[in-house]
């Protein structure tokens, strides 16, 4: 398909990055593209100037905090990076299952981190997972860097924190502290497609936190379950009996694959699953 | 002008395709599939959906598989493509591609083009894959005459016959 006109440049620091975005009017970070360029052929949104984040390496690394408490994702690193990072693998392995799981290997060796979560789309599947697991993102602007925590990095269908002339540089995500397990659960269409509804939990000593997914435009913390689970009785009737009520508390969509009501009967048989392996994940 | 850090509407893009050094100025809207097809005339590379779900239009980029709709030509500034007409360059088919006609596991064809792409590219790092690995580097691509089986089948022939 033919694209509407655009100008292209690639920067080779954030700072030029940075200033391509405040300067030019209606310019666009362009990632893995693997929405974007649809996005353009649809013509649901015609960037003017698209400013291609692929030269960024430091967008492209995996590390630890100097604590070696949080693991810092680069914007730029694709699922196939992280499916195969062996820091991943062993501070926060759920990321990695779930980054192998995401459409198939092409879109995977293309598709980011930053681009899944600044899409917001409410079917992805890192918005509902990053704020299970606490999650922060650095956004990066003319004025500076700011530190957003995961409850208020997604604020709407395709819409974040991320004002316009700002980059997401980092995902942090605090390491896996022992007694803790993470886990993700959901329906999808067919075996790695784009999911009706998701839920995303982690257990540990502190408790557990359950998000649901493509029930609102943005992720949803299922509170009310998480206090019944606050004893830390998470046998299978015990999460059944606090996943009950869940449903009720929320307003899906409607559309093809599922009519509210069965999503929200989804939403509590995907949370009760999620929580359940991450409580056995817990274990050790 | 070159790929810069100043936005241009048109780009000059030099890369290597099948093992030749290629150079030209394209629009920075155009598709990579539309220079691959339209200015390379390598029309192997096919278009089904257009919108990333199918897969006929895969290509490897710097030895991995993608979809050439997905991708802007100016993205693939500097980098080293093989379209399928790259897997055979002297004509005389690659043992997945014989594979693939003993097994049968093409009808009209459509799809073949991205599915030996993503078949060649699991093959070159797992060269005795199991069945289930076969249908995860297999799952971008549609095929909607054969049923999957025979090409799957044919993958895993034309490993043990040792062929990347
Ligand atoms: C066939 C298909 C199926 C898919 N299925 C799924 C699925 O089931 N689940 C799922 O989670 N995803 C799915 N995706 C989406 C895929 O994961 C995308 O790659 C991802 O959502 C967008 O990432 P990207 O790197 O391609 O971003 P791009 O498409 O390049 O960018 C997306 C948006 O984010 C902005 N952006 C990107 N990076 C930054 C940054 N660092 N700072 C500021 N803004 C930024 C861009 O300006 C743009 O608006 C699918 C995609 C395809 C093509
Ligand atoms: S034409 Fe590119 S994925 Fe279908
Ligand atoms: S052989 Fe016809 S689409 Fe696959």
């Amino acid at each position: 398909m033919l694209l509407r006109e655009v100008e292209y440049a690639r920067p080779s620091t954030i700072e030029e990055a940075v200033a391509l975005l405040t300067e030019h009017d209606g310019a666009r970070a362009l990632a893995g593209g693997q929405t974007l360029v649809n996005v353009m052929k649809a013509r649901a949104a015609s960037p003017d100037v698209l400013v291609d984040l692929a030269d960024l390496d430091e967008l492209r690394t995996i590390s630890f905090s100097a604590d070696g408490g949080t693991l810092e994702i680069g914007a730029m690193v694709t699922c196939t990076a992280l499916a195969a990072s062996s820091e991943v693998e062993v501070a926060r392995p759920v990321l990695a299952e779930v980054a192998s799981t995401i459409a198939d290997v092409q879109v995977r060796n293309r598709g980011t981190i930053g681009g899944n979560v600044c899409v917001s789309d409410p079917t992805n599947h890192f918005p509902p997972l990053l704020s299970a697991l606490d999650a922060s993102f650095t956004v990066r602007g003319a004025a500076g860097e700011r530190v957003v925590p995961a409850g208020e990095f997604f604020v709407g269908v395709y819409m974040t924190a991320v004002g316009e002339g700002e980059l997401l540089t980092k995902v942090s995500v605090p390491t896996r502290k022992p007694g803790t397990g993470d886990a993700m659960a959901g329906l999808t269409l067919g075996a790695h497609g784009t999911y009706v509804v998701s839920a995303a939990a982690t257990v540990g000593p502190e408790g557990a936190r359950v998000v649901i997914g493509c029930v609102s435009s943005t992720p949803v913390r299922a509170t009310a379950m998480e206090e019944r689970l606050a004893g830390g009785d998470y046998s299978q009737s015990a999460v059944k009996a606090a996943a009950e009520g869940l449903g009720a508390t929320l307003e899906p969509p409607s559309d093809v694959h599922a009519s509210a009501d069965y999503r929200r009967a989804l939403a509590e048989v995907s949370a009760v699953r999620a929580v359940l392996q991450a409580a056995e994940r817990a274990k050790g | 002008m070159t790929v810069a850090a100043t936005p241009t509407a048109t780009s000059v893009v030099s890369l290597e395709i099948n093992g030749e050094a290629v150079e030209l100025e394209v629009p920075s809207s155009r598709l990579l599939v539309h220079l691959i097809r339209d200015d390379l005339d390598l029309t192997g590379t096919h278009i089904g959906c257009d919108t990333g779900n199918c897969g006929a239009c895969t290509v490897h980029v710097d030895g991995v598989p993608v979809k050439s709709c997905m991708m802007l030509a100016v993205q693939a500034q500097g980098t080293r493509i093989t379209t399928v007409e790259g897997l055979a360059p002297d004509g005389e088919l690659t043992p997945l591609q014989q594979a693939f006609s003993a097994a049968h596991a093409l009808q009209c064809g459509y799809c073949t083009p991205g599915m030996l792409m993503s078949a060649s590219a699991l093959l070159e790092q797992n060269q005795s894959p199991s069945e289930e690995e076969i249908k995860v580097a297999l799952q971008g691509n549609i095929c909607r005459c054969t049923g999957y089986w025979n090409i799957v089948e044919a993958v895993q022939e034309a490993a043990k016959g040792g062929a990347a």
